[in-house]
C-alpha cells in the first residue's frame, strides 16, 4: 500500500503538483489518468523519489521515503520495479541480461538459478527465444515486455509503469494491460500506471486517480468513470465523438 | 556563480562515484570492458598519430636548427624530449579528449535521456559510482600505457623518417636518443598523464549525467565535454610543469 499525503512540486515557481493526496492499494491496479503535462509523470518520479518534491508525506506501508537516508532509500528500491515508458532497458546488455541484471547486483544466487529464473520471467511475459537479442532488435511491445520481466525479476511489492501502452498498437496494447494485470494479482503487488489510454481505463483501472492542474481531479473505478459527472473528467475521457457514442449505448444498454 | 555551481555539482558527484560498490564483481566486469573499448581501442590511432608525429617532429627539427654549430645527434635527443615532455602526454591526452571523452559524454547523456540512468537508480543500484568509477580506473589505467606507446612510435616515427630522408643518419640519430636522458622526464610525464587521465573521464562523465532533454543536448554535452576537457588539460599542464619543475 503507498499513501501520499499533500504532495507539493514546483519546477521554477511553477507549481505542477498542487495537493495531492491519495491512497494507492495491494493488489490492484491503481491509474493516474490525465491530460498530457497535468503532472502525471511528475507525481510517479515524485512517489519513488526520482524527483524530490516540496512538501508532503510519501508512506510506503507506513514508511516516508522522503525522511529515508541514502542507504535505506536503496533496501526500498529494491522492493520495487518500474517500466518506464521507453521501456529504458540496457543497450549494452542483452534481453537476457537485462532481466537478470538484478539478480545479478542483490541477490547470491547461482548462475543456474538466475538463469531459471530468467527464463521464468521472460515465459511469464510470453518472450520466447529472444534470450540473446539486443534491445535495438526487438519491437517496442518485446521492450516493454522485456521491461515488465525486468521488473518482476526480484518479485517487488511495488510495481511503477509509465505510459506502459505509449507508441503500441491496440492489441499488444490489451496484452501488455492484461499483463500487468495478471501480475498485479498473482504477486500481490500494489502497482502504480500512468497512462491515458483510455481502453486501460476501462479493462483494468481497479483504483483511478484523475490528476488535473495538478490536483485530484477525481478518484474512481473502471465502473464510476463511465457515469461521473465531473465535467472536466469527461471532457478527457469523451473526448471523441466514438468514445461518447460508446457511452451512450452502454447507458442504454445498463437502462434497458 | 554558474561555475562554482558546476564545480560544486561535480565534487558531489565524484563523492557518489567514489563510495562503496555494491558487488565488486560486477564492477571488475565493468572495468574489463570499459579498459576495451576506451583503451585497448584507442592504441591503434595513438600508434599512428605518433609516428607521423614523430616522423614531423624529426623533419621540424632538421630544416628549422640546421646550422654547422649544432651536432646531427641533437635532432634525435630533441625528438625525444619533445615526445616525453609534451606530445606524448599533453598533445596525446587532448586528442583523447576528443575521442574518449566524447565517447563518455554521449555515452551517459543518451542513457540519461532514455532513462536508463533512473531505472538503475530505482533498482538501488548507485548509477554514479557503476558507470563512472569503471571509466576513470579505466582511462587512468591506460593513459601511462599509452604514453609509453607513444614516446616509443614517435621515436621509432623519426627514425624512419629522418633517415629516409637523408637528413640524419640511423647511427647519429640513435645516438641522440641516448644522450642526456633525464629519467625525471619520464615521471613527470606519468603523473601529468594520470592527472588527465582523470580529467577525462570525469569532466565528460559529469557533463553526461547531468544532461536534460533529447538527442541535441546529447551532442551539445559532447561538444562541450571535449572543449572544456582540452581547456583544463591546458591549466593543468600549465600547473603541473610548474609545480614538478620549480
Amino acid at each position: 500500500m503507498i499513501e501520499i499525503k499533500n504532495i507539493k512540486k514546483s519546477f521554477e515557481n511553477r507549481p505542477i503538483l498542487k495537493d495531492v493526496t491519495t491512497l494507492f492499494e495491494k493488489g490492484k491496479t491503481n491509474l493516474i489518468i490525465g491530460q498530457s503535462g497535468s503532472g502525471k509523470t511528475v507525481l510517479l518520479k515524485s512517489i519513488v523519489r526520482l524527483i524530490e518534491v516540496d512538501e508532503g508525506e510519501i508512506l510506503f506501508d507506513g514508511r516516508d521515503i522522503r525522511k529515508m537516508n541514502f542507504n535505506d532509500l536503496k533496501k526500498l528500491r529494491q522492493e520495487m520495479g518500474m517500466v518506464f515508458q521507453g521501456g529504458a532497458l540496457f543497450d549494452s546488455l542483452t534481453v537476457a541480461e537485462n532481466v537478470r541484471f538484478p539478480m545479478d547486483m542483490f541477490t547470491s544466487m547461482s548462475a543456474g538459478e538466475k538463469n531459471k529464473h530468467v527464463d521464468f520471467c521472460l515465459d511469464r511475459v510470453n518472450i520466447k527465444g529472444a534470450h540473446h537479442l539486443n534491445p535495438s532488435e526487438i519491437s517496442g511491445g518485446m521492450r516493454k515486455r522485456v521491461a515488465i520481466a525486468r521488473a518482476i525479476a526480484l518479485n517487488p511489492k511495488y510495481l511503477f509503469c509509465d505510459e506502459p501502452n505509449s507508441g503500441l498498437d491496440p492489441v499488444t496494447s490489451i496484452l501488455i494491460d492484461n499483463l500487468i494485470k495478471e501480475i498485479t494479482v498473482e504477486f500481490d503487488i500494489t502497482t502504480l500506471i500512468n497512462t491515458h489510454d483510455m481502453n486501460s481505463v476501462m479493462e483494468i483501472g481497479d483504483n483511478i486517480l484523475f490528476i488535473s492542474n495538478g490536483e485530484n481531479g477525481w478518484e474512481g473505478n473502471n465502473t464510476q468513470v463511465l457515469f461521473t459527472r465531473n465535467k472536466k473528467l469527461n471532457e478527457f475521457i469523451f473526448a471523441s465523438p466514438l468514445s461518447k457514442r460508446i457511452r451512450d449505448l452502454r447507458q442504454r444498454e445498463d437502462d434497458e | 556563480m554558474r561555475v562554482f555551481s558546476e564545480i560544486g555539482s561535480y565534487f558531489l558527484l565524484m563523492y557518489r562515484v567514489f563510495s562503496r560498490p555494491e558487488k565488486t564483481r560486477i564492477y571488475w566486469r565493468q572495468l574489463v570492458l570499459e579498459i576495451e573499448k576506451l583503451g585497448i581501442h584507442s592504441l591503434g590511432i595513438v600508434a599512428i598519430i605518433s609516428v607521423f608525429m614523430g616522423g614531423i617532429i624529426t623533419l621540424q627539427l632538421t630544416y628549422n636548427t640546421s646550422s654547422p654549430l649544432m651536432p646531427t645527434y641533437l635532432i634525435g635527443l630533441g625528438n625525444r624530449d619533445t615526445l616525453i615532455l609534451e606530445f606524448s602526454c599533453t598533445v596525446l591526452s587532448l586528442m583523447m579528449a576528443g575521442k574518449v571523452g566524447s565517447n563518455i559524454a554521449s555515452e551517459i547523456g543518451s542513457m540519461r535521456v532514455t532513462e536508463q540512468i533512473d531505472s538503475l537508480e530505482l533498482m538501488g543500484v548507485n548509477s554514479a559510482s557503476f558507470l563512472i568509477l569503471p571509466k576513470i580506473i579505466a582511462v587512468v589505467f591506460i593513459s601511462p600505457i599509452l604514453f609509453i606507446l607513444s614516446v616509443f612510435c614517435g621515436i621509432i616515427g623519426g627514425l624512419i623518417a629522418g633517415p629516409l630522408s637523408g637528413v640524419v643518419t640511423v647511427a647519429e640519430y640513435m645516438g641522440g636518443i641516448k644522450t642526456a636522458f633525464v629519467p625525471f622526464f619520464v615521471t613527470f610525464s606519468i603523473i601529468k598523464t594520470l592527472v588527465f587521465g582523470f580529467l577525462i573521464a570525469t569532466v565528460p562523465a559529469y557533463l553526461g549525467y547531468n544532461v536534460q532533454g533529447g538527442a541535441l543536448e546529447v551532442g551539445r554535452a559532447s561538444t562541450r565535454s571535449v572543449v572544456s576537457t582540452s581547456i583544463l588539460i591546458l591549466f593543468f599542464d600549465l600547473i603541473l610543469t610548474q609545480l614538478l619543475f620549480k
